[in-house]
C-alpha cells in the first residue's frame, strides 16, 4: 500500500494477556484489517471502526478507539477538511461515503416539544383504552357521497382509489438488493409482512427469495429501470417512481460492476459484472408533464389497482414540486430530507445539498392544504427518523407516515461506520460476499426489526395517550401539539409552530 | 399503402375499435379486456394521441394494428405483443419494454426504447433525441432498436446492452446520421451505424471500427426483419458500410470516485 | 377585547361546562323560562364567565331572512360593518337586541348588540359565483369576523338566534329577556373557561347559518380539525375549539350533504376493530365506515366532548367515542330533553316518560316530524357495532 499522509482513524488494541488466541476477530473483520503473526496484528489503516471484532471476541479483550493522534486544532481547517484534501491529493477522486450526513446539522426535531394533557382535557391510558395507529397510504377523495335507500340504508357512492392499509405509520425506506444483502433485505421483507407495513425494493428488482413478500412491497421504478417488468409491477403493493434521494439529491445511484454478482445480475436483469448505473434524471422525465406521463404509464400497466407514488429529495422548492407531483397524479409523495441515508454518495453532495425533512414536510403539508389537494396524496417523511419522538413530530408536522432505513439497519447490527460503499460490511448488511451476508439469519433479523417497530409504535401510543387522543389521525398535521424552543420567527412560521411558553 | 396491402391488413384486422374521441383510459381498458378474453388480433382506427397503448400488455401472439398517431409511452412495459403503427409515433415508445415488436411506419419522437430489455422497435423514418437510453440486455433477451432514418442527440446514452442501429435512409442533404453526445456513459451493448468510421464523431469511451464478419452476423437477422417489415431490399441494406461502436469499459466511472 | 398578541386569532379558550337542551318533535313552541331554570341549576358546572342560548323559531315574522346578531366593541366597527352589510345585503329590518340590567352581567364589558334581518343582494350574489345564498352569507360572516376589528357576527341563521354574554347562563338568559321569546328548540350552555378574556364572543353557542353548537369538554384534536377546516375556507377566529364543531357540521351536513347520523359517524368515528368486525357481517356498511374514516380523518373529533347542536329540522346530542363527558337524554310526549345532568332534565320536565344515557359516539338525533318538516331518513346507528345497551330507566 502506498504511503498515505492520513494517520489511521482508529486504533485497534487487544489485551494479549486475556486473548485466548481463538482468531475469531480475524474472521469477523470484513475489511481484512486483522491478521495472525503469532498474535493478532492490526493493519490500523484498514480498520474502519465497525466494532464487529469487539462484539464477537469471546474474551472481550478488544478495544477500538478513535486514534488519539492530534493535529493542531483549527476551527476553520477542521481535521475533516484537512483529511479530505489529503485524500483527494492522493486519489484525484470524488470522495464517496455511506449512510446519512454525520455533521452537526441543526436537527429541528430536537427543538420541538410535544404537548401533554393536564386537567382541562384528559390524557388517555394506552394500556386500557383503544389506541389506533392504522394509516392508509394513497389518494382519498375530498368528500364522501352516500346513497340513502328507501328503507333508510346508507351506502357508499364515492369509489375509493386503491389505498394500502398500514398497521403502523412506519414503512421501510427503499434499499435495493445490491446495495444491501439479500439476507438483510429479506429480514426487512419478513418484518414488514409480520408487522402489516411495507418494505421497498429500491431500484434493484425483486429477487426470487423475497417474491413471497412482494404483496407488502413497494416496487421501485428508478432511472435505471433495473428489474422492472410487468410481473414486477403487478407483484408489488404499490409502485414508486424514484426521482431523488435525500442523501444525494440530483445524483444518481451507481452499483459498481464488482458488486453485480450472478444473483444481483439476475434480479436487476443486467449482465454479470457490468456497472448498474441509475443516473439522476429519469431520461424520460424532464418536466412535470413527463412525470405525469410516467405515473399514468405505470397506472395503466397495473390497471389502476395500486397506488403509484413518487419519491423526491427535499430541496429548496420542495413545496411547489410536491404540489406539482400531486397534481400529476401521484397517490403519495415520499420526501427524503438532507440527513437521509444512502449506500454510497459523494460526501460533498450528502453534506451540502437539500434541506432538513422537518421544514420540507411542514412546507409541503401546508402548501397542499392551501391548494386544497392534501387529501389527494399521502405524505411520507424520511431522512433520519431516529426515534418514535422524531416520528411523532414528523406526523404532527403533517406526515401520514415515516420511512425508516438507517434505524432498521441499526437493528440488524450496523454501527454507522459509513463504509457501506466498499461492499465489505462486517455485519453482512451492505455486502454481497456470501461469507459476510450469511451472518444475518433473516428470521433473526426480521424479529429484531419487528421489535424495533413494535417498540416505537408502543411509544407513539404512549405519546398519543398523553396528548389525549386515541387515533393517530388526530395528531397528523396537528401542529398545535408542538412547541419550539430556540427557533427564529421565520422558521417557526414555516413549521407553523408556536414558541414554547405560548399557550393554546 | 397499396391496395394489396390494404386487403391483407383488413384480413388480419380482427376486432376493430374506432378510437376517435375515446379517452386513453377507455381505449386501453377495452384493449385489455379483449386481450384478456382471448382476442389476438385488434385494429385501432382513428387513433390520435391516445397514450399508453399496449402498456403492460402481455401475450406473444397478440397483434395490434394502429392507424393514426398513438400518444406517448406506446408499448411501455409491454411483454410480448406486436404493435404495428401506420402513422407516426410520439415520445417514449417502448419504455421499459420487456418483449414484443413495435413497428412504426413513419417518424417517431424522443426517448424511444428507454430502459428497454427485450424485443424490437423498428422505425421507418427519423427518430428524435435520447433514443435507446439505458437499453439493457439480459440473458437471451437482447433488445434491438432499428431507426430507418436519422436520430438526434444523446443516442444510446448509458447504454448497457442490446443493439442500436441507424440506417440513414432518405437522408436529406446536410442531415447528420446521429446527433451529438453519442452514447455517453455507454457500458454495454453495440451500436451499428450505416457509415464509415471516419464519417462519424469519435469519443474516448467508444471503440469504433468497421463492422467485422461476426458483427454482421449479429446484425443480419435484425436487418432482414426490418426490411421485411417495411418491404425493403435487405441485401441492399446489408451492403453497408457499417461501423460498430462498443464501449471501451464496462465500468466507465470507476476511476471517478475515491473512498472518503 | 383583549390585546393583540401575535397568536391572537389562533389562540383559544379552554373550558369545561354544563349544557341543557329541549325540542318538540311537533314543532310546539315554549318560552325560555324552563331552559333558563335548567341551566341555572347546573351553575356549579360553570364559573360565571360565559353563558348562552340558541333558540329556533324565535323570528316567525322574518322567517325567510337571515338574522344577523352583531357585537360591536367600537363605534367604528359598527360603522364599517353596516357599510359592509349595506353593500352586500338587502336589509329588511334592524334594531337593538333588547336587554335588561342583570346582576352578574357586567355592562362595562358589554359590546353594543344589534340585529339585522337581511338577504343577499341578488346581483351581488350572482356576481359572487357562489352556489347558494348560504355560501354567500358564510363568506360575509367570515369576512366581518376576520377583517373588521371589533365586530363579531354571533348568529346568522334564519328564524333562529343565538344570545350569549359573559356571566352565568341563567343571568345571561335574563339579560337577553329570553322568557319573552318562543321557540321549538332551546339549547343552553354554561361555561367554565380556564382563562378569563372577558370576551363575550367566547361564550357558547357557536353558530353558523342555521347551526348552533354548545359543547362541554375540550377537543384534543383541535389543531388538526382547525387546519382541516382551513382547507375549506373556514377561518377559526373565535378562539375556542367549539367553533370548529360548528364549522365541521356546516361542512359535513350542508356542503357535503351527509345525513346527520353519517356526519356524527365522522366526528365520533367507530374504532377500526369494530369496523373490521362489522366487515364480516355487513361488508358494504363496513366499507362506508372505512371510507368515512379515511377521507375525513381530519374531521375526527378526538378528546372528551359532549355536544348538542341544533339545525332547522332538529337537534342532535353527541358524545365522544369513549364517552369522557356526560350526557343524559329524556323523552316526554313530543319533547326530547338533553342535559349534562339528570337534574337539569328534571328542572325542564319533572316527569319524563323515559330517561337514558346515550352510549359514547352514538348520536341522539331528534327531528321534526315529517308532516311538520319533511326530514331525510337516516339509518346509521351504533346498533351496527354490537347490541345497543344504553343504561335506561323508564319511569
Ligand atoms: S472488525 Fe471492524 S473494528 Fe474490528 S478490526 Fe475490522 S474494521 Fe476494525
Ligand atoms: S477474538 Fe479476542 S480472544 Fe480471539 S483472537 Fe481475537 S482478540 Fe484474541
Ligand atoms: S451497513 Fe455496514 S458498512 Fe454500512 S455503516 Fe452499517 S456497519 Fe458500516
Amino acid at each position: 500500500m502506498s504511503t498515505s499522509y492520513i494517520p489511521p482513524e482508529f486504533r485497534w488494541t487487544n489485551d494479549t494477556e486475556t486473548c485466548c488466541r481463538c482468531k475469531r476477530c480475524i474472521k469477523q473483520c470484513g475489511w481484512g484489517a486483522l491478521r495472525w503473526e503469532h498474535r493478532v496484528v492490526a493493519d490500523q489503516q484498514a480498520c474502519v471502526g465497525c466494532h464487529r471484532c469487539e462484539v464477537f471476541c469471546p474474551e472481550s479483550c478488544i478495544t477500538v478507539l478513535p486514534n488519539p493522534t492530534f493535529y493542531r486544532p483549527n476551527a476553520n481547517w477542521t481535521l475533516r477538511h484537512r483529511k479530505n484534501v489529503y485524500r483527494q491529493a492522493e486519489s484525484g477522486g470524488v470522495l464517496l461515503t455511506g449512510m446519512g450526513a454525520d455533521q452537526d446539522f441543526p436537527v429541528l426535531f430536537d427543538s420541538l416539544f410535544l404537548d401533554a394533557c393536564q386537567v382541562t382535557n384528559p390524557s388517555i391510558d394506552p394500556l386500557r383504552e383503544p389506541m389506533e395507529l392504522r394509516t392508509y397510504l394513497g389518494r382519498k377523495p375530498e368528500q364522501v357521497e352516500v346513497a340513502v335507500a328507501a328503507d333508510g340504508r346508507v351506502s357508499l357512492k364515492t369509489p375509493l382509489a386503491p389505498n394500502y392499509q398500514l398497521a403502523f405509520p412506519i414503512i421501510f425506506s427503499p434499499m435495493s438488493y445490491g446495495s444491501i444483502s439479500l439476507t438483510a433485505q429479506k429480514s426487512l421483507a419478513m418484518a414488514a409482512e409480520a408487522l402489516g407495513i411495507l418494505w421497498n425494493t429500491g431500484e434493484g428488482g425483486l429477487h426470487e427469495q423475497v417474491k413471497p413478500y412482494a404483496h407488502c412491497a413497494v416496487v421501485q421504478c428508478a432511472s435505471g429501470r433495473f428489474g422492472v417488468n410487468v410481473e414486477y409491477l403487478h407483484a408489488g403493493a404499490a409502485v414508486e417512481i424514484k426521482i431523488g434521494q435525500g442523501a444525494k439529491p440530483g445524483i444518481g445511484g451507481h452499483l459498481p460492476g464488482e458488486k453485480v454478482t450472478a444473483d444481483v445480475s439476475t434480479t436487476r436483469m443486467i449482465p454479470l459484472g457490468s456497472d448498474a448505473i441509475s443516473p439522476a434524471p429519469q431520461h424520460d422525465i424532464y418536466s412535470i408533464e413527463d412525470l405525469r406521463q410516467l405515473i399514468f404509464a405505470l397506472k395503466e400497466a397495473v390497471d389502476y389497482q395500486k397506488p403509484v407514488g413518487v419519491k423526491i429529495a427535499a430541496v429548496h422548492n420542495v413545496a411547489a414540486i410536491a404540489s406539482g407531483i400531486v397534481r400529476a397524479g401521484a397517490d403519495y409523495v415520499y420526501l427524503d430530507g438532507v440527513r437521509g441515508g444512502t449506500g454510497a454518495a459523494p460526501s460533498v453532495i450528502r453534506d451540502n445539498l437539500g434541506i432538513p425533512i422537518e421544514l420540507a414536510i411542514a412546507a409541503v403539508d401546508q402548501r397542499l392544504r392551501e391548494e386544497g389537494i392534501r387529501n389527494q396524496a399521502s405524505l411520507i417523511a424520511a431522512g433520519s427518523i431516529r426515534s418514535s419522538a422524531d416520528m411523532a413530530k414528523a406526523i404532527a408536522l403533517g406526515a401520514d407516515a415515516v420511512a425508516i432505513g438507517t434505524a432498521a439497519l441499526l437493528s440488524l447490527g450496523c454501527t454507522l461506520c459509513q463504509k457501506c460503499y466498499t461492499g465489505r460490511c462486517s455485519w453482512g448488511i451492505t455486502t454481497q460476499d456470501p461469507e459476510l451476508t450469511r451472518r444475518i439469519d433473516p428470521v433473526w433479523g426480521a424479529e429484531r426489526v419487528a421489535n424495533l417497530v413494535h417498540a416505537w409504535a408502543a411509544e407513539l401510543e404512549e405519546m398519543l395517550g398523553a396528548m389525549g387522543v386515541n387515533a393517530v389521525e388526530s395528531l397528523r398535521g396537528s401542529r398545535e401539539r408542538l412547541r419550539a424552543v430556540g427557533l427564529d420567527d421565520r422558521t417557526l412560521a414555516i413549521l407553523g409552530v408556536k414558541p414554547a411558553g405560548v399557550g393554546a | 399503402m397499396t391496395t394489396t396491402e390494404q386487403v391483407e391488413a383488413d384480413q388480419q384486422a380482427g376486432v376493430v375499435i374506432d378510437a376517435a374521441g375515446l379517452h386513453y383510459r377507455d381505449l386501453n381498458r377495452r384493449v385489455r379486456e379483449l386481450v384478456a378474453a382471448g382476442e389476438t388480433a385488434l385494429t385501432l382506427r382513428n387513433v390520435r394521441g391516445q397514450r399508453y397503448i399496449g402498456d403492460g400488455l402481455t401475450g406473444k401472439d397478440v397483434r395490434i394494428t394502429i392507424h393514426g398517431v398513438p400518444g406517448g409511452d406506446l408499448a411501455a412495459f409491454m411483454d410480448g405483443p406486436t404493435l404495428e403503427v401506420f402513422g407516426n409515433g410520439q415520445d417514449a415508445a417502448c419504455n421499459t419494454m420487456n418483449d414484443g415488436r413495435v413497428i412504426i411506419h413513419g417518424h417517431a419522437g424522443d426517448a424511444l426504447g428507454y430502459g428497454m430489455r427485450g424485443g424490437s422497435l423498428f422505425v421507418r423514418g427519423d427518430a428524435g433525441y435520447r433514443v435507446g437510453i439505458h437499453m439493457k440486455a439480459y440473458k437471451t433477451q437482447i433488445p434491438a432498436v432499428v431507426i430507418g432514418g436519422c436520430v438526434g442527440d444523446f443516442f444510446g446514452e448509458y447504454m448497457a446492452g442490446g443493439m442500436l442501429v441507424v440506417l440513414g435512409l432518405d437522408r436529406k442533404p446536410g442531415q447528420r446520421l446521429v446527433g451529438g453526445y453519442l452514447a455517453s456513459g455507454i457500458h454495454g451493448g453495440e451500436i451499428f451505424l450505416r457509415a464509415t468510421p471516419d464519417a462519424l464523431p469519435r469519443a474516448p469511451y467508444l471503440s469504433s471500427e468497421p463492422v467485422s464478419a461476426d458483427g454482421l452476423k449479429a446484425l443480419t437477422p435484425r436487418l432482414r426483419a426490418f426490411a421485411d417489415a417495411f418491404r425493403l431490399d435487405a441485401d441492399e441494406l446489408l451492403a453497408g458500410p457499417f461501423t460498430r461502436l462498443t464501449p471501451i469499459s464496462h465500468r466507465p466511472f470507476a476511476a471517478k470516485y475515491a473512498p472518503a | 377585547m383583549q390585546g393583540h398578541t401575535p397568536f391572537d386569532l389562533t389562540a383559544r379558550t379552554l373550558s369545561g361546562c354544563g349544557l341543557s337542551a329541549m325540542m318538540s318533535r311537533r314543532g310546539h313552541s315554549v318560552n325560555g323560562e324552563a331552559i333558563i331554570r335548567s341551566i341555572g341549576l347546573l351553575r356549579e358546572r360553570g364559573n360565571g364567565l360565559g353563558g348562552g342560548f340558541a333558540v329556533y323559531g324565535c323570528y316567525p315574522h322574518y322567517a325567510e331572512e337571515f338574522a344577523f346578531h352583531l357585537m360591536y366593541y367600537t363605534p367604528r366597527a359598527q360603522e364599517e360593518t353596516e357599510r359592509y352589510l349595506d353593500e352586500h345585503f338587502e336589509l329588511v329590518h334592524e334594531e337593538h337586541i333588547p336587554t335588561r340590567p342583570v346582576e352578574g352581567v357586567d355592562p362595562s364589558t358589554a359590546p353594543a348588540l344589534r340585529r339585522y334581518f337581511l338577504h343577499p343582494k341578488p346581483l351581488k350574489l350572482a356576481e359572487s359565483m357562489l352556489p347558494t345564498a348560504e355560501d354567500y352569507v358564510l363568506r360575509a360572516v367570515m369576512e366581518i369576523n376576520v377583517r373588521l376589528d371589533g365586530a363579531y357576527v354571533f348568529s346568522s341563521g334564519k328564524n333562529m338566534g343565538a344570545f350569549k354574554a359573559v356571566g352565568s347562563a341563567d343571568q345571561v338568559g335574563r339579560f337577553y329577556r329570553l322568557e319573552e321569546y318562543q321557540g321549538y328548540i332551546w339549547i343552553a350552555h354554561d361555561r367554565f373557561p380556564t382563562n378569563t378574556p372577558g370576551w363575550w364572543g367566547g361564550a357558547h353557542p357557536f353558530t353558523l347559518l342555521d347551526f348552533a353548537v354548545v359543547h362541554n369538554g375540550e377537543i384534543s384534536s383541535y389543531g388538526i380539525n382547525k387546519r382541516y377546516l382551513e382547507q375549506f375556507g373556514y377561518q377559526c377566529t373565535l378562539r375556542t375549539d367549539t367553533e370548529v364543531m360548528a364549522y365541521l357540521l356546516d361542512l359535513l351536513l350542508r356542503r357535503h350533504q351527509l345525513p346527520v347520523d353519517v356526519a356524527c359517524t365522522v366526528m365520533a368515528a367507530p374504532f377500526w376493530r369494530d369496523i373490521d368486525a362489522l366487515a364480516e357481517r355487513d361488508p358494504e356498511k363496513a366499507e362506508l365506515y372505512r371510507a368515512l374514516r379515511m377521507v375525513y380523518a381530519g374531521a375526527l373529533v378526538n378528546g372528551p366532548f359532549a355536544i348538542v347542536f341544533g339545525h332547522r329540522r332538529g337537534m342532535v346530542g353527541l358524545n365522544d367515542r369513549i364517552k369522557l363527558r356526560p350526557l343524559v337524554a329524556a323523552e316526554k310526549d313530543d319533547w326530547v330533553l338533553l342535559s349534562s345532568e339528570e337534574s337539569g332534565i328534571l328542572e325542564m320536565c319533572p316527569d319524563p316518560d323515559r330517561i337514558w344515557a346515550p352510549r359514547g359516539g352514538e348520536p341522539t338525533i331528534v327531528e321534526l316530524d315529517a308532516d311538520v318538516f319533511p326530514a331525510v331518513p337516516s339509518a346509521v346507528t351504533r346498533a351496527d357495532f354490537g347490541p345497543l345497551a344504553p343504561q335506561e330507566t323508564t319511569r
